[in-house]
């Protein structure tokens, strides 16, 4: 940190808005003004920049004092016959608070980021799976099929950071490696290798794969495949992929699960994660899940240590009874089953509640905008730039320390939910 | 506050006493003389009752990256061991892989104190001391994970001198917060990357062109060097192997003298003998034990029925997850730093192999002479759940107990082993030298582990009664630093316990190529890597205890 007059700068600060948690960006702070200085993309400049235009806790509309508003959540959870605790982006210690409460109230608890985390924890759950992280990518990977994702519009810097860095420590020619996507084209020019070569697509609807993938699967297994093609996509191409899997040292399998999002996905998924497997018979090959951003990998992470089980869990009849279906909150609110939805939504203004006849707090970042003003509304810090938190990378094993930037004297979500916590 | 404990039958194997009859002061968390006007503030009759310090275990996952996969991987598992809220508990589950709440109670409950984390990745060791610190009452620390490390495995192809690796092992365990340092499957786990699918303990690894015999004698030198007091703890090559024994009596023999502790030993005493291809090298390697007093072991007994195995050696779990049940496995290959596998497993008594393993681990409990060399794990999960302890006591103590157990498993098993010939049972004092006053010297806990003046007052207070496994898994009282946290086997107050690290001297330019490392190589930054003490303070709650180093060692 070095200071001048007006502004100080922080280096090596992590952006917890973007699952792959690049650690090298330089922050000026000006006052309440935060600007991404160096190594900032679209995602970490609007996860830094954003304003904050609130800084008072309301209460229908009328400012209160934190106090006030921290007793009627309370007043409201222990009135509540079925509270459910619901966005959670956060970071580890206010994942902590969120669980603590959720045991003593008796809530549910859910993520924003589920539908696309359960893609991948239903797999786990089911049959399992072979994965890798992010240095590991950078250091061994020589082929890279992405699947049914457009990773450069969610992972800007993922190409950058991962796949083109200068050298590989095990002396690879790094152009040589090959991106092959699978499904959807790339929007941009982010895979293409330094020396110009594009990825090569193997393009279909994402809906497609499913079958794309069962026959791929076949054909690294050798098994016999009668059609000529399959979505489009002519069976020798996909026996070239299989070959190139096959020959491979250290391919990797990468998607991002929020973006297959087509009925039973999981499905699809679960057919990669053996196919991996199954290659992994004679060479290596991992798979690399992309997603986590925002505090998802944290709450999950949280939940599982600390009831046995991810997202998706209710404490209503005094244990965690783990439902990926029934607890699923996107369903609780559209079947009007909570009666006091508390929304935790720190990092991003625009997850928003949704539209609920049941009474609604917000533990929101300023700047957030509502349709319907909230019975309660909390403007909170953001982890990493209001205070110190940590957060967990998409790869489910670093996680990353978070600065706090500057001091705006908003609470945290573990400082609000702990104090109702006591207070119940 | 002066507490008085009056009257027990006292085990303290650190003080020689063995069912010594004498009172115990407690004031502000610690054992204290007795008071020179004899005031005490409260008093407990204690007359016949079984005293010792609290239990430690000294090798018990408890948390980081793969026991969480496995806590989200099995919820079926804990469908069956749902605990609720309590007034005083949170509510959690689990019984191969609970909640970090629950097994804090449950340790509590069965007179632990402490338990340590023994495969914690460096990258991964944020991860590992938040659960610890959601691990409630028990004290906690971890052993840092090296040897297939790249960072290590390129400076010894270089063949940097000893002393830059003396200062990479101590800043690790500084900057990891870790009491300990292990290593597993030496090399392997790095190997498997390359698509190696065995490393025997000579084997060169193909990219680096060393071999785990390097690695075990660079680090168990850097360990014994830097002064820390716990010896390198050593999971093996080919665990799990037929014919590993082999494997294990070269490792002894390559220590040289110096500490090593050999964990698990269990699943690395294995030949190839008999009709199956698959007998027990226990006497082999118990003798091998006794013989080598540089060497310490804990067993990681398997007992039967449902857990899970969750290792840092994935090029050995890859190779077992055939064997996996439920039919689902996750394997990992991390950060340039480690591994990790996770297998779900069912041990069955009339498995063959299963049965077999278990007699293994008896057998090597009763030869080993020495009882401040061997250790009373499980291995948790991985041989079974830690809250068979109380069940594994009464094998070790009963002779007519475990010989009734022993004819009830596979009958050729049974043939392949002597254990019903072996008539020894431990006494009350071998087990608080296993489980006390011997982990606590082994992890380097100057204050825990007994009961003289000056020691945390981590105390637990058993009924005496022959039927050893009712009488440890409810004891009567449980101290946590003075405050009675259990009473009548349940948990009457939540307290929350310190980690223990050790913090050797490390020459600073060790950072330059650790920097350079980073930069070029990792997708962290050196700084962010560092956990802070600050981070084991964390919300308030936890705290660090720093162990001394050995003489010798820097301080």
């Amino acid at each position: 940190m070095t200071e001048n007059s007006t502004a100080t700068i922080w280096h090596e600060v992590t952006s917890p808005f973007c699952g792959i948690a690049s650690d090298d960006l330089t922050i000026e702070v000006n006052g309440n003004t935060v600007s991404v200085v160096e190594n900032g993309d679209a995602i970490t400049l609007a996860g830094f920049e954003t304003p904050i235009t609130d800084t008072q806790p309301r209460i229908n509309g009328k400012e209160v004092t934190l106090e006030q508003a921290v007793s009627h959540i309370a007043e409201l959870m222990t009135r509540s016959k079925h509270p459910l605790i619901a966005g959670l982006g956060t970071d580890l210690n206010g994942a902590r608070a969120v669980m603590a409460l959720a045991d003593k109230g008796g809530a549910t608890v859910d993520s924003y980021y589920s539908p696309a985390a359960f893609r991948n924890i239903l797999v786990l759950q089911d049959s399992g799976y072979m994965t890798t992280t992010l240095t590991e990518v950078r250091n061994r990977m020589d082929v890279l099929v992405v699947v049914g994702s457009d990773i450069e519009t969610s992972f800007p810097r993922f190409f950058e950071r991962i796949v083109w860095n200068e050298e590989s420590m095990f002396g690879q020619n790094i152009n040589a490696r090959e991106i092959i996507y699978l499904g959807k084209q790339p929007s941009g020019d982010a895979s293409t290798s330094p020396d110009g070569k594009r990825a090569q697509v193997i393009a279909c609807d994402n809906t497609d794969l499913p079958e794309v993938i069962s026959v791929l699967r076949a054909l690294l297994k050798g098994k016999p495949v009668q059609v000529e093609a399959v979505a489009g996509i002519a069976i020798s191409e996909l026996k070239a992929l299989a070959d190139k899997l096959a020959a491979a040292k250290y391919s990797v399998i990468t998607w991002a699960a929020g973006e297959l999002d087509f009925d039973h996905a999981e499905v699809a998924i679960q057919n990669l994660c053996d196919m991996v497997k199954e290659i992994n018979a004679t060479t290596r090959s991992s798979c690399l899940p992309l997603g986590g951003k925002e505090g998802d990998a944290t709450v999950n992470a949280v939940a599982s240590w600390q009831s046995g089980y991810p997202m998706r869990t209710t404490f209503n009849r005094r244990y965690p009874d783990y439902d990926p279906f029934l607890n699923d909150s996107r369903r609780i609110v559209a079947e009007n089953e909570t009666d006091l939805l508390v929304w935790v939504s720190s990092f991003n203004t625009n997850i928003t509640p949704p539209k609920t006849a049941a009474t609604t707090v917000v533990l929101g970042r300023s700047g957030m905008q509502f349709d319907v003003e909230p019975e309660v509304f909390i403007p909170v810090g953001v982890p990493g730039i209001d205070h110190e938190g940590r957060t967990f990378r998409t790869d489910n094993v670093v996680a990353v320390p978070l600065k706090k930037l500057r001091d705006s004297g908003l609470p945290s979500v573990f400082e609000v939910l702990s104090a109702v916590e006591q207070a119940l | 506050m002066l507490l008085k404990l009056t009257g027990g039958r006292i085990f303290d194997p650190a003080h020689n006493q063995n069912d010594v009859v004498r009172d115990i002061y407690i004031r502000d968390g610690r054992i204290v003389e007795k008071p020179i006007d004899g005031r005490v503030d409260e008093e407990i009759d204690v007359r016949g009752k079984v005293i010792m310090a609290g239990a430690i275990d000294m090798h018990t996952h408890i948390g980081g990256g793969k026991v969480n996969i496995a806590r989200t991987m099995l919820p079926e598992d804990h469908a069956e061991a749902i605990v609720e809220r309590t007034e005083l508990m949170r509510s959690g589950c689990g019984h191969a892989a609970p909640s970090t709440l629950t097994t804090g109670y449950r340790y509590a409950e069965m007179g632990y104190t402490a338990g340590f984390e023994p495969a914690v990745l460096p990258v991964n060791a944020r991860q590992a001391h938040m659960e610890m610190h959601d691990t409630p009452i028990i004290d906690k620390g971890g052993y840092v994970m090296l040897g297939s490390d790249d960072f290590l495995l390129r400076m010894m192809a270089a063949n940097a001198d000893q002393e830059a690796i003396n200062n990479y092992v101590a800043w690790t365990i500084n900057h990891a917060q870790a009491v300990g340092l292990k290593v597993v499957n030496p090399g392997g786990i790095n190997a498997f990357k390359f698509n190696q699918r065995k490393l025997d303990l000579d084997e060169k690894n193909e990219f680096y062109g060393v071999t785990p015999r390097d690695i075990l004698h660079r680090l168990s030198r850097a360990v014994k060097e830097i002064g820390v007091p716990h010896p390198l703890h050593v999971h093996g090559c080919n665990l799990g192997v037929p014919g590993n024994m082999q494997t294990t009596l070269d490792t002894i023999q390559s220590a040289e003298g110096i500490p090593m502790h050999l964990t698990h030993i269990q699943f690395h005493s294995y030949g190839t003998e008999g009709d199956f291809k698959f007998s027990s090298g226990a006497a082999q390697i118990a003798e091998a034990i006794n013989k080598h007093k540089n060497i310490t072991v804990d067993v990681g007994q398997i007992l039967f029925g449902q857990t899970v195995t969750a290792s840092g050696d994935n090029m050995r779990q890859f190779a077992g997850a055939p064997h996996s049940h439920p039919n689902k496995w996750v394997c990992m290959d991390i950060e340039c730093d480690a591994g990790c596998g996770v297998v779900p497993f069912r041990y069955k008594d009339q498995s063959y192999v299963n049965a077999l393993q278990w007699m293994i681990g008896l057998e090597t409990f009763l030869m080993v002479d020495d009882p401040w060399r061997i250790f009373l794990t499980t291995d948790h999960p991985n041989g079974a759940p830690f809250t068979s302890y109380p069940h594994l006591i009464k094998l070790l103590m009963d002779k007519s107990f475990r010989n009734d157990m022993l004819s009830t498993l596979h009958p050729e098993a049974q043939k392949a082993t002597h254990l019903a010939s072996l008539d020894r049972e431990y006494s009350l004092y071998e087990i608080a030298i296993m489980t006390r006053a011997g982990a606590a010297k082994l992890v380097g806990l100057a204050d825990r582990g007994h009961l003289g003046v000056g020691a945390a007052a981590d105390i637990t207070i058993y009924t005496d009664n022959s039927d050893r496994e009712k009488m440890f898994e409810k004891p009567d009282y449980v101290f946590k630093d003075g405050q009675l946290v259990v009473r009548h086997g349940q948990v009457v107050k939540v307290t929350w316990g310190t980690t223990h690290v050790v913090k050797p001297e490390y020459d600073v330019s060790i950072e330059k190529s650790l920097q350079e490392y980073f930069d070029k190589f990792h997708t962290q930054k050196m700084a962010n890597f560092k956990i802070h003490n600050d981070e084991i303070v964390d919300d308030g709650r936890g705290s660090l205890t720093i162990q001394p180093l050995h003489k010798g060692g820097k301080l």
